[in-house]
């Protein structure tokens, strides 16, 4: 039954489109994570199931819908480039109010209501070749937009204050995250849903963040636990017919949970190899 | 000729004028201290010299230039700052950032880029821990790599904001002497932001006073004076020299010593 599976054309496809999802959700996850963007995702994602139920309702392709929700927010939470507590109440309220119209297009779109499930908890099985075309020239306009980006990205997300003052545009580089999270989270939004798009965007780099202290290194690992996650989560699901949201986010998770206990190891030891010879490093570290 | 020209140069935000008809030169190798109360500008003065704030009035030039065209080479020293434990990111990473962080593209480490970050790495005595992230280093540690990461792209100015708040005698000592060195050996003017002139005290080359009502500019001996800072503050303010420390008394802002803790 698994071996006949793997044969099929549409287990090909969708593990193509995971593969693309998983990449550019673990390249831009790393980000997020470094500049606490977490709420902004979810906050982006919800949005663009409003997109799409708007699409719905109007007879479009949810994926526009999707796309163009996203957009919208991450442009407006880029130019705001709010930080800390205000940037969390804004989104607050944002989310809110959006998810209230999405509810009213839910409630007047007449079509089938797996449609609507779909957009919620992703159809990774459900990719069309067409949709497969789409995710990979969303994905490659992402991760050419991070490779412009890249230094003067890392630099404003670790040290916002130093790369004001060595020129590093902010605002263009708010702007430029918030608009490459919009199109990531479209994309993922069609492999693990709406609810679930925190699994590939925040899990991965939060673990790769606990494994590693080198930057390049924590790109790259974050990239592989969300293929490894992704792709696991498909195989699994054509063994047992469970949801593949749920297997893909049980496999991130457990990756992020096995990172934190090795890292939470690996610190002490650090800090207990440190400390006889500079005695005031473990207090003044805190 | 000076690398940093300041002219007339005046800051207000609606009616609050925090300082005005400010002009200063600054020629290579020398150490000025920006003193004074909160409220008076001293960051704000930082913020303008590097682009990002825009007077009132007045300008400033850094080697002829605006500050926005210069501050690539501007090298700045912050407050210490906490950064996250787990955020992958060691020191060697840091002070790479003020070399090429501002730079478009993902960028690769040359031969000659590497040799510079440990020259800095070990001008300011940070290699033992140059590979150890920088979330786990002391307050100390942190600074030393501010300082690396400031002088790595060989700076034609250092502005430092407060760099010594919340370290301890020694490490303030550390970060003082760093600088020190730097504007000696290499000629880099320093303008270093401090509400309590006694870590500089034994090196800086002149102070400038920015009070309520006025500054003043001019050496130690001239500006840190009973009479100087009383014309400033317009109310009696005693300055005491003890044990080659100085120690203000009698401002508004603070009824005690007036260097112990200023508020922060």
């Amino acid at each position: 039954m698994f071996a006949q599976l793997l044969g099929e054309h549409f287990v090909h496809t969708a593990l193509w489109a995971g593969a693309v999802v998983a990449v550019v959700s673990g390249v831009i996850g790393v980000f997020v994570v470094t500049r606490g963007m977490s709420f902004a995702v979810h906050a982006i994602s919800e949005l663009g199931f409003t997109g799409a139920a708007g699409a719905l309702v109007v007879g479009i392709d949810p994926v526009v819908g999707v796309l163009g929700g996203s957009l919208l927010v991450g442009l407006v939470l880029g130019l705001l480039s709010l930080r800390g507590r205000e940037r969390d109440s804004a989104i607050g309220a944002v989310l809110a109010f959006g998810l209230g119209v999405g509810v009213l297009f839910l409630s007047l779109y007449q079509g089938y209501a797996t449609e609507a499930t779909n957009l919620l908890f992703g159809s990774i099985v459900g990719v069309s070749d067409a949709q497969l075309r789409t995710l990979v020239i969303v994905g490659a306009i992402v991760l050419a937009g991070v490779a412009v980006l890249y230094r003067p990205l890392f630099f404003s997300s670790v040290d916002p204050e130093i790369a004001a003052a060595r020129g590093v545009p902010l605002r263009v580089l708010s702007v430029g995250i918030f608009l490459l999270l919009a199109l990531t989270t479209a994309e993922a939004i069609q492999v693990v849903g709406v609810l679930l798009v925190l699994t590939l965007v925040i899990t991965p780099a939060a673990a790769a963040q606990h494994l590693t202290r080198r930057p390049a290194v924590a790109l790259l690992l974050s990239v592989a636990i969300a293929l490894v996650s992704t792709e696991g989560g498909i195989l699994l699901s054509l063994v047992k017919p469970w949801p593949t949201s749920f297997f893909i986010t049980s496999i991130s998770f457990s990756a992020y949970l096995a990172a934190r206990g090795l890292g939470w190891r690996k610190e002490r030891g650090r800090v207990s190899r440190r400390t006889p010879s500079r005695t005031e490093s473990a207090g003044a570290a805190v | 000729m000076s690398v940093v020209a300041v002219q007339n140069l005046a800051l207000g935000f609606g009616e609050r004028t925090l300082f005005a008809g400010l002009n200063f030169e600054l020629q290579a190798g020398e150490l000025l201290a920006v003193l004074g109360p909160n409220g008076t500008g001293k960051t704000s003065l930082i913020r303008i010299m590097l682009g990002l704030l825009a007077p009132s009035a007045g300008s400033v030039a850094i080697e002829g230039c605006p500050p926005r065209e210069r501050c690539h080479r501007i090298g700045y020293v912050p407050q210490q700052r906490v950064f996250d434990r787990d955020l992958p990111l060691r020191g060697r990473d840091l002070v790479r950032l003020g070399l090429d962080g501002h730079r478009w593209g993902f960028g690769r480490i040359g031969a000659e880029d590497g040799t510079r970050i440990d020259a800095a790495l070990s001008e300011v005595g940070a290699t033992p821990y140059a590979d150890a992230p920088v979330g786990l280093l002391s307050g100390g540690e942190q600074q030393r790599l501010r300082v690396a990461q400031a002088i790595v792209a060989d700076p034609v100015l250092i502005l430092a904001d407060e760099p010594l708040l919340s370290l301890d005698l020694a490490h303030q000592r550390d970060v003082v002497d760093l600088l020190d060195a730097r504007r000696r050996s290499a000629g880099t003017p320093v303008v270093f932001v401090t509400h309590d002139v006694n870590p500089v005290l034994h090196t800086v080359d002149r102070v400038l006073y920015l009070a309520p009502d006025g500054w003043a500019i001019g050496t130690p001996d001239d500006v840190l004076t009973s009479e100087t800072l009383s014309d400033l503050y317009r109310t009696e303010v005693d300055v005491l020299r003890v044990r080659g420390r100085v120690v203000v008394v009698g401002t508004p802002d603070d009824q005690h010593v007036h260097h112990v803790d200023n508020g922060h």
